[in-house]
């Protein structure tokens, strides 16, 4: 495989060098950028490419290897060219219990591709996904990181042959139409698309508890509306640091300490002098 | 007596466009914030440790308490790091809040932010929800554009920035100290505590990390005070909470309880176990919290209780599985998670959950060898304690209790395949379900 070390051209250089110095912005210190940027370069090639992480290290005055040591950390970051549109399936005990390893399984056989591989139009990558905070809508998807809830193999079937074919897809909880991985990638670095007003506020099983109560009748306990909320109580007054004890029983927290930094609050100039661990 | 639900937080999903700062100024949106700021930050912390509120990310420690660690003011910087990063298996709550009313929180950020003299807020999102994410980046902006974050903050001059941050896919990083590491833009790996993160966190300096929830319940309690919130709850663990029930019942859904609500309540709320089957086994917290069974249905879900019955409160994440579950199955699918996201940092943790995967996956298999369910168990007290994190524990978890109570299953993995004695096509939530 050749590398390309050469970096991008000069006019993909100046528009991601702008796009950077906005991430920069919103960080104290300029390391904290380095995510998004690599969602950003996601959002130009498509994965993490040789001449993405050239330019993060460029930007951030890190070595490759540095920047690449993070990006393989993280399973988002793509090392191959991702397909346009990523297709996670739960598998999770929860979701996979409910249904999520057929849905897998038959995805799997109809795309003639496995675990992290891409089919061979560039369209579809198939994943395996870890939980993805949608429990109560197992079995889950998610196609480009939205929702597409309570999945059956033909639901998930059909929501597949309709990007092959290149008819727009809609999750349940999301955006009107899926983006595509490149313009998601782009979302993550921290540039609104201004669709945040599209799709629904909560799904059904979000509000089951709430139909519930409204049916009963049942409601939090009614505040008493008084000015003085913030005058009642006040017993335990501000403890000063260190004050009391930390952590549990058996925990880190019993260890004894070794440096002024484990013991006193007030010695955080000599933890900076340390600098932040490596 | 029965306990009934108490929307608090949800209480506004279900209105029209609920994510906007519209629609949460038409239901008190940003009250708590525009008193808050003319109070003094002592007594703010104060009311918030009186009112119980403890971590609802799962630890449980008491949320004021946590603020007052913070050191005296030096002049330098001290931040607040909110922990959106949910991704604990079962665990549902924050995404779904997020979605429906990010404004939650960030009133609870700046509130927070304010008490503990912070000027920098940073929510760390996991990377693989785009819409909460947006809806997230949205938020902010129109709280800006209204003066309630941002330079001079309802013309105090008071100055506070909320940088929303997306992660890039590590269950790790929902670990404090981890996430702290991610944050400075490094691979997430835990921190030996102490120092702990309010003595020297984000960079080194001051900072409060606190779960989504957690901060989110704060303008309540500013607004109705703290008696309101400790009026609700058991002795030791107060307030509302979000109860999110999956798997097999007929309503999986969000149902928001005072603490201490029993299960047999919630799953009756939530019409019962799925087409009058039996409940089998069930996750309190999440797949970090040891399972528990039928014995435990009357089970009060507080902190204490929970803990005395052998398990965790956890995220409160009410994973249920009916009898046609096979225990072997599941926790096998669990320790393939905790081996996938083990960061590698400390041997125990690392190898052994590669070596509890290998084992698991033969007694899935029905190809177990006579030493395997006392090795697992040897394996997981060679990982318990001695990592870094929790994720060594947890991963420990759903073996040993699950052979606590189901030894004999995983004993007929010596020769059946958990398949063939518990069909899988049977669990599903659909028909036809095949392997």
């Amino acid at each position: 495989m050749t590398i390309d070390t050469n970096g991008y051209p000069p006019e993909v250089h100046a528009r991601l060098g702008a796009d950077a110095q906005q991430i920069l912005a919103r960080y104290p210190e300029p390391r904290s950028a380095l995510l998004p940027l690599l969602h950003l370069v996601q959002s130009e090639d498509g994965y993490v490419s040789p001449a993405g992480i050239a330019f993060c290290a460029e930007v951030l005055d890190l070595s490759r290897a540095s920047v690449s040591a993070v990006a393989t950390f993280y399973t988002q970051y793509k090392r191959r060219p991702n397909g346009e549109y990523t297709v996670g399936i739960c598998t999770n005990t929860l979701c996979a219990v409910m249904g999520g390893d057929a849905i897998f399984d038959r995805l799997s056989a109809h795309l003639g591709i496995g675990n992290d591989e891409t089919t061979e139009d560039g369209r579809i990558t198939l994943e395996r996904v870890e939980c993805n905070a949608a429990c109560d809508y197992a079995p889950v998807m998610v196609i480009n990181w939205e929702f597409f809830d309570n999945q059956t193999p033909t639901s998930a079937l059909d929501a597949v042959d309709a990007l092959i074919e290149g008819r727009p897809v809609t999750p349940t909880r999301g955006a009107d139409s899926v983006a595509t991985f490149k313009e998601v990638s782009r979302v993550l670095a921290g540039f609104d698309d201004g669709r945040a007003n599209e799709g629904v506020g909560a799904g059904l099983a979000t509000l089951e508890g709430l139909k519930l109560a409204r049916s009963q009748g049942w409601t939090a306990p009614a505040m008493d509306g008084s000015d003085d909320a913030l005058e009642q109580g006040g017993t335990s007054g501000t403890q000063p640091p260190g004050a009391q004890p930390v952590g549990d029983v058996g925990s880190s927290a019993e260890r004894k300490p070794t440096t002024p930094a484990d013991s006193r609050a007030d010695t955080v100039e000599k933890v900076d002098q340390k600098g932040p661990q490596a | 007596m029965s306990t009934t639900l108490a929307p608090s937080l949800s209480d506004i999903w279900d209105a029209d466009r609920s994510w906007t700062l519209k629609t949460y100024s038409e239901h008190h949106g940003y009250e708590a914030w525009r008193r808050a700021i003319h109070t003094d930050p002592a007594k703010l912390i104060e009311t918030v440790k009186d009112s119980g509120l403890r971590g609802r990310g799962g630890a449980g420690f008491p949320t004021g308490l946590k603020w007052s660690f913070l050191p005296k003011p030096d002049g330098g910087p001290r931040y607040l790091v909110v922990n959106a990063d949910e991704s604990e298996p079962g665990t549902c709550k924050d995404m779904p809040l997020l979605l429906a009313n990010p404004h939650a929180l960030i009133e609870g950020i700046a509130i927070t932010s304010f008490a503990i003299g912070s000027n920098h807020a940073f929510i760390y999102v996991r990377g693989e929800v785009v819409h909460v994410y947006r809806r997230l980046l949205a938020a902010v902006n129109e709280a800006r554009e209204a003066g309630l974050l941002g330079e001079n903050v309802l013309g105090t001059g008071y100055h506070l920035e909320v940088t929303v941050h997306a992660g890039a896919g590590a269950y790790i990083c929902g670990e404090e100290t981890a996430l702290l590491d991610s944050l400075e833009g490094r691979r997430g790996q835990p921190r030996l505590k102490p120092p702990f993160p309010a003595v020297a966190g984000l960079y080194a300096r001051p900072t409060v990390v606190n779960n989504v929830e957690s901060i989110a319940s704060v303008p309540g309690i500013i607004r109705g005070g703290a008696d309101w919130f400790s009026s609700m709850g058991t002795e030791k663990s107060k307030g509302h909470g979000l109860f999110s029930l999956s798997g097999h019942v007929t309503r999986p859904g969000q149902y928001e309880a005072p603490l201490g609500i029993t299960f047999r309540e919630l799953l009756d709320m939530a019409g019962g176990v799925r087409d009058g089957r039996s409940l089998k086994f069930w996750t309190p917290g999440g797949s970090s919290t040891p399972i528990l069974t039928a014995e435990h249905l009357d089970l009060s879900l507080d902190y204490e209780s929970v803990g005395a019955a052998g398990s965790m409160l956890g995220t409160r994440a009410l994973q249920v599985f009916d009898e046609t579950t096979s225990v072997v199955r599941c926790v096998t699918r669990w320790t393939d998670f905790y081996a996938h996201e083990s960061c590698g940092k400390c041997t125990p943790c690392r190898e052994g959950t590669y070596w509890l995967k290998q084992i698991m996956h033969r007694l899935e298999a029905g190809q177990g060898t006579e030493s395997d369910v006392d090795l697992l168990l040897d394996v997981c007290s060679n990982i318990e304690g001695r990592s870094f994190c929790a994720l060594g524990d947890a991963a420990a978890q759903p073996i040993t209790s699950g052979i606590k109570h189901f030894r004999e299953e995983f004993e007929q993995g010596l020769h059946t395949p958990a398949w063939e004695l518990f069909p899988y096509e049977a669990n599903a939530a659909f028909s036809g379900a095949t392997r």
